[in-house]
């Protein structure tokens, strides 16, 4: 399928793409100065997943992710002020401080949550799915994991569960093809195909390249209408790559992977493959690059220093929201 | 009226049910089978497959997913075989139920009971006889209710599907054909509320669930041998009714607390604390815990009987407590 796009079209996905990317180096360099602690797992490589998959829904659909999931979160809308002041545990975070970098939640985009046992959410895709055909509403969920999270028995528990009850809900498989330090091949008996999965239970799946951001938002339009229309759950296993380590503690290559196989895959960095097509469809120009680079960096600039100069949660918040009055 | 413990928890469920769309049901065998315990007899004839929903076998996959539904509005009841098999979806009670308010900062809500018969029945053996309430105690976010009577049980039951928070609601297989008075008219009761059974001025037990009638046959015997004991059953476990209990050792002075889970870590330890803690110049003598014994629950009857407390133990310690030994 050819991609569609014009010029605010693309430049849209290509900003979005790069706030994520921005995102992601400034929080590194907030981890490094010890403004952000705990776990912190990087999206960096696998932007045009998110991008693509959530410029296909309605502001009204449900996403629901793993614990990468800053990507998702800023995609949907998220300000990224609000996210950044999460992680740095401030009370003007999504969450007040109470998540953290890997349970970022903003309701009010549908953005129902990052969590972090793998597979565990994906019951809870299935749940936000079953909740809207029980109330005969239009909606779709998306569902985001990795593809570590496929031999899980939750995830195999939820695709039968979709399957059986045909839930509208999208699986979005981030297949960045290591479980932490631990490839696919190690992990996954149908690692060279781990959408067998999922028509195993008789969901279509497909493969999307998802380094590809049009391409991705081109199969997520057509997968998105068909969930719509009633047609059950679908499944798309997206190839990707993280351009990081696992979370902050490991770096980018060593023990598990080379320096070349990460070179070699960075050579197919979507925000690259993205500029390339816009400059090469005579839809943009370096300037416009130019432009969007310092429009993020101002908005980075400004998410920062709303986080940094946010307050901390005092003590007595402690026992607030543990239970609904 | 006089109606069985079984009949409360499907009147409770079913008067509910007539109030508000949003609450269904779902387990395996609610529906078509009518509840392995015939719970929900006749609801899938009323309310219909879409709210009486049997699931295949996968208790991690539907508490999941309705966690998942109870985040989008909806009002699951999620009825578990037995409590035992709760265990295999720890963690989506655990990990996700509990702890989705707090971690979004308070924007998502988990409006949720989880229900099932816990603790031993008859030879069911090792597997399917266990007292998990003190599991479910220890974890912040779950309030965890236990009823003894079939007015209890109804109340308490309303009451559960109409807060906004996940609550494990534990029943007793051998307390189903139990029979009480519910009265004639609708109410509900109070969660957090425990409710002196008889009134006493020697000795204080405090007892739940198919404990609470052991409790008041031992109490019965005892006060043919003069002493007169006070029987107070909490009914919900957490947030548990401590001022309640320690108005009441205050009085006599004397507490035996019994449960049938086991000791090590029992909710009695717990209890034990709050009372040393707020009434520690009260005590005539140490507080006395009558608890199943620390071994998986055997098969063969005499074994199992000895592993469960029963009357002439109860009456053993009320007397320890006493001195009268």
């Amino acid at each position: 399928m050819m991609p569609r796009m014009d010029r605010s079209d693309g430049l849209f996905l290509y900003r979005q793409m790069l706030l994520i990317r921005r995102f992601e180096e400034k929080s590194a360099e907030m981890y490094a100065l010890a403004k952000i602690a705990g776990f912190l797992h990087l999206y960096i490589g696998e932007e045009a997943i998110a991008v693509g998959t959530i410029a296909a829904l309605r502001s009204d659909d449900y996403v629901i992710s793993a614990y990468r999931d800053h990507g998702h979160c800023l995609a949907r809308g998220s300000d990224p002020g609000h996210v950044m002041a999460e992680m740095f545990g401030k009370t003007t975070g999504l969450c007040h401080g109470k998540g953290g970098s890997m349970h970022l939640v903003d309701a009010p985009r549908r953005f129902m949550g990052g969590y972090a046992i793998v597979g565990g959410h994906i019951p809870l895709a299935t749940g936000l799915a079953f909740a809207t055909k029980y109330q005969a509403l239009d909606l779709v969920t998306v569902c985001f994991f990795g593809e570590g999270a496929i031999p899980s028995g939750q995830a195999h528990e939820a695709l039968n569960l979709a399957a059986l009850w045909k839930l509208p809900v999208i699986f979005v498989c981030e297949n960045n093809r290591y479980g932490m330090g631990t490839p696919a091949e190690r992990a996954i008996a149908l690692y060279a195909d781990v959408a067998e999965t999922a028509r195993s239970y008789g969901i279509t799946a497909e493969r999307v390249d998802g380094m590809d951001v049009l391409a991705v938002r081109d199969v997520m339009r057509k997968v998105v209408a068909q969930v719509r229309a009633g047609q059950g759950p679908l499944f798309i296993e997206a190839m990707t790559y993280r351009f990081m380590g696992h979370s902050m503690s490991d770096p980018a290559h060593g023990h598990y992977r080379t320096k070349e196989e990460v070179e070699e895959y960075r050579k197919r960095d979507p925000l690259l493959l993205l500029k390339q097509t816009i400059l090469s469809s005579n839809l943009g120009t370096e300037a416009d690059f130019t432009q969007l680079e310092r429009e993020v960096g101002e908005v980075m600039t400004t998410a920062v220093k709303f986080a940094d100069e946010s307050p901390f949660p005092a003590p007595s918040e402690l026992y607030n929201e543990v239970l609904a009055e | 009226m006089l109606i069985s413990y079984r009949e409360a928890l499907n009147q409770a469920m079913r008067e509910e049910m007539r109030r508000n769309s949003r609450i269904f049901l779902i387990g395996e065998e609610v529906g078509y089978y009518q509840g392995a315990f015939k719970v929900s007899k006749g609801f899938v004839e009323e309310f219909g497959p879409q709210r009486v929903v049997d699931t295949p076998i996968t208790e991690a996959g539907f508490t999941g997913l309705a966690i998942g539904a109870a985040m989008a509005g909806l009002h699951p009841i999620v009825e578990l075989m037995t409590m035992n098999f709760g265990i295999v979806a720890l963690d989506q009670s655990v990990n996700n139920a509990a702890k989705i308010r707090y971690m979004s900062g308070g924007q998502l809500s988990v409006p949720l009971v989880i229900r099932g018969p816990g603790s031993a029945a008859h030879q069911l053996g090792a597997q399917h006889s266990q007292s998990l309430e003190a599991w479910f105690c220890h974890v912040p976010g779950l309030k965890v209710i236990a009823p003894a009577t079939p007015h209890d049980a109804k109340g308490l039951l309303k009451s559960a599907i109409r807060d906004k928070n996940p609550i494990i609601f534990i029943e007793a297989q051998l307390l189903y054909g139990t029979k009480g008075d519910v009265g004639d008219g609708e109410y509900t009761i109070p969660i957090g509320v425990a409710e002196v059974k008889r009134v006493g001025h020697d000795v204080t037990i405090v007892a739940y669930s198919k404990m609470l009638l052991l409790a008041l046959e031992a109490a019965d015997q005892l006060s043919r041998e003069g002493i007169e004991v006070e029987v107070i059953d909490p009914r919900t476990l957490k947030p548990m009714d401590l001022p309640t209990i320690v108005a009441s050792v205050k009085k006599t002075g004397r507490l035996v607390i019994v449960e049938e889970g086991w000791r090590f870590c029992g909710l009695g330890a717990q209890v034990a604390e709050s009372v040393y803690t707020a009434a520690f110049d009260y005590l005539d003598a140490p507080i006395q815990r009558v608890t199943g014994e620390d071994v998986p629950m055997p098969y063969s009857r005499p074994l199992e009987d000895a592993a469960i407390p029963d009357k002439p133990r109860v009456i053993d310690a009320v007397k320890t407590v006493c001195g009268r030994r």
